[in-house]
């Protein structure tokens, strides 16, 4: 397995604008097959880096190997992956056939194989029957599929998408990203996805990279990310953290003690390169909070705080205590039955908030 | 829901299309009156100065000429600002700014200066005065024209289209041929009838310039001297303003036609390829909204 070439490989990328750093110093290994999302707030370097894969930028520095071949200085043209663009950029003077069409024609294929593929990538994106359309005439989810299909067709080695999403409406979308995720299993091609929402990076990929002014920060499976974020900023960008500074007072084999400015002090599972005295942060997600019990795994950590508000969202209902460092938690609790959590806190009202050791991620700053 | 005002504007407005229309709609009443004198009252409906007209040799000569004369230029300065266009706005080079605003001069300079200004060009390069010398001064001139039009067009369409030529394997002359071109080829022809207009009826280019055969507007000016023949001359300037409206409505008709689609069917993705409605007649650069 290991001697098949990586579908996509960025060494030491860097891409300059006049005085701008769009990306500094990226090094990507993209084996193929895998969906891989370039997941960051706008400006971060995700677009510019996938461009530079699709060849619409020059990488001022770095090697960019496609299936081993080094790619910086072929043009886009003769690059074998395909790009779905954020507005799909539909060529609005062609019908639905002749924009699917406009690769093969451009590369001679036969008026036959062209008529077949073109009719078997619409099955593949369920849009039969368009075929005369013109893009105008199309919704947006339409306007989308063709535009895959237009991509696909191609049978790229590599299919870069630039927010494909980002203009459909939330119940379309949803519906999308599983159905995209559908066509890359079958289709068996890598998929390369830039996106700035993380749930939708979290609903698809096999790996992300989370980016961050021009650098890739960190890149894992998404419950790896999730779990175990490695920078604050990807804490943060990923779902919603609380963030509590303390410093190590002891550590053990199998935990060791935070002491939690001004709030006493708190054990968390011991992880390798924590010494003692050493100034940490610590990050926990709303969902590992509990408010007033104990925690199920025993030697629960508890904090006495004020409950400042209240805010039910549907699904679950958010807590938001306020501790008395002035540090506030949110705490995210589900709505097992109706009412059952409304009524029975009150804000303003001291309550305790408990976490289990393995709740909580070290973060050392 | 009439607001206070309305009358006025109203007022005005019809006041304006009598400005504008009155004298085009004297210019045929006259056409059609028996007699060389132009007074109230007309002296009764008369199509002979139709057929004088179309017997007339000289005249007919003139409006050839002119013909010719509009249709290189026109199809000169278009075919250069189509280049130049896509040059100007999707490529990179040294030197763009003075290049765009050098193409724009023509708009600015009196046409007298550019008159004398050519008529010492070519009697140093010992060119001959003639059609062609005239037809060199009209691409000079509706180049701005054309120009502008191409490139608001150029501005209005996403560029992304060109990049998605190219990613789908498209080189660059066939991203030109397949999507570049079709996309502009409102803008062209619409380029292409305004350089055709400001070809026809320019008249002091012209004079400086013409040889022995002259244009259309330096003949009917030298015509005035004879009344008898003038509404001759009236006649023909009818019948040319009637195949200039055609034109316009038929180049309307042929966009609308290339972009029919029911409104509903629109979703907002794309606008629509703009009509030739849409795009600036006079030259001031109108861009289409980009989403």
């Amino acid at each position: 397995m290991s001697e098949l070439p990586a579908a996509i490989e960025l060494i030491d990328v860097w891409k300059r604008f006049d005085e701008h750093e769009a990306v500094r110093a990226i090094n990507l290994a993209i084996p193929q097959g895998e969906f891989f999302s370039l997941l960051g707030p706008s400006g971060c370097g995700k677009t510019t880096t996938l461009r530079m894969i699709a060849g619409f930028e020059q990488p001022s520095e770095g090697v960019l190997r496609l299936l081993g071949q080094e790619i910086q200085n072929t043009p886009p043209h003769r690059r074998n992956v395909n790009m779905v663009f954020q507005n799909y950029a539909l060529f609005p003077h062609l019908t639905v056939f002749e924009n699917i069409a406009f690769g093969l024609k451009a590369r001679r294929v036969s008026n036959q194989e062209i008529r077949r593929r073109v009719s078997e990538s619409l099955e593949m994106v369920q849009l039969p029957g368009l075929e005369h359309r013109k893009p105008a005439q199309l919704s947006g989810g339409q306007q989308q599929r063709v535009a895959l299909a237009r991509a696909l067709v191609n049978r790229p080695a590599v299919l870069l998408l630039d927010e494909p999403l980002g203009a459909l409406d939330q119940k379309l979308r949803k519906e999308m990203q599983l159905e995209l995720k559908r066509l890359q299993r079958e289709v068996g091609i890598t998929f390369v996805y830039v996106t700035h929402d993380q749930e939708e990076a979290l609903t698809m990929s096999d790996r992300i990279a989370v980016m961050n002014q021009g650098r890739v920060l960190q890149t894992a499976e998404p419950r790896q990310i999730y779990d175990y974020p490695a920078t604050r900023f990807v804490a943060d960008f990923i779902g919603t953290t609380n963030f509590i500074n303390g410093r190590i007072i002891s550590t053990g084999n199998e935990t060791a003690s935070v002491e939690l400015d001004g709030l006493g002090i708190v054990c968390m599972t011991m992880q390798e390169g924590l010494a003692t005295g050493q100034s940490i942060t610590l990050a926990i997600r709303p969902e590992r909070l509990r408010l007033n019990k104990p925690s199920s795994q025993g030697q629960a950590n508890q904090i006495e705080g004020i409950l400042e508000e209240i805010i039910f969202i549907g699904n679950d209902t958010q807590y938001l205590v306020r501790f008395k460092n002035g540090v506030r938690f949110l705490v995210r609790e589900q709505n097992q039955s109706p009412t059952e959590r409304g009524a029975s806190y009150q804000t303003g009202q001291p309550l305790q908030v408990t976490w289990s050791p393995a709740g909580a991620n070290v973060l050392l700053e | 829901m009439q607001k206070r005002g309305a009358p006025f504007f109203a007022g005005y407005y019809i006041l304006l299309l009598f400005a504008l229309y009155l004298p085009i709609g004297i210019l045929f009443l006259f056409s059609l009156n028996d007699g060389v004198v132009f007074a109230f009252p007309l002296k009764g409906l008369t199509t002979h100065w139709y057929r004088d007209m179309l017997r007339n040799a000289e005249l007919l000569q003139a409006g050839m000429n002119s013909l010719q004369v509009a249709v290189a230029s026109s199809l000169a300065a278009t075919s250069l600002a189509t280049t130049s266009a896509i040059a100007l706005l999707r490529f990179q080079f040294k030197g763009k700014s003075p290049f765009i605003a050098l193409a724009l001069v023509p708009l600015l300079v009196p046409y007298i200066i550019l008159g004398a200004a050519l008529l010492v060009l070519f009697a140093i390069l010992g060119v001959e005065r003639s059609l062609w010398t005239v037809a060199v001064a009209h691409t000079i001139v509706s180049l701005p024209y054309a120009l502008l039009v191409i490139m608001a067009r150029m501005v209005g369409f996403d560029k992304h289209l060109e990049e998605a030529a190219q990613d789908l394997g498209a080189t660059y002359v066939y991203t030109l041929r397949r999507v570049i071109l079709p996309l502009i080829a409102p803008a062209i022809l619409a380029a292409w009838l305004v350089a055709f207009t400001v070809s026809f009826d320019e008249f002091i280019l012209a004079s400086f310039l013409i040889g022995r055969r002259p244009t259309l507007p330096v003949y009917l000016l030298s015509q005035l001297r004879f009344a008898n023949r003038f509404p001759q001359v009236i006649a023909l300037t009818v019948l040319v303003m009637l195949a200039s409206l055609s034109l316009v409505l038929l180049a309307q008709w042929l966009q609308r036609r290339g972009s029919a689609i029911p409104e509903s069917d629109r979703s907002g993705q794309f606008a629509r390829v703009p009509g030739f409605e849409d795009l600036a007649f006079q030259g001031e650069g109108s861009s289409e909204p980009h989403e």
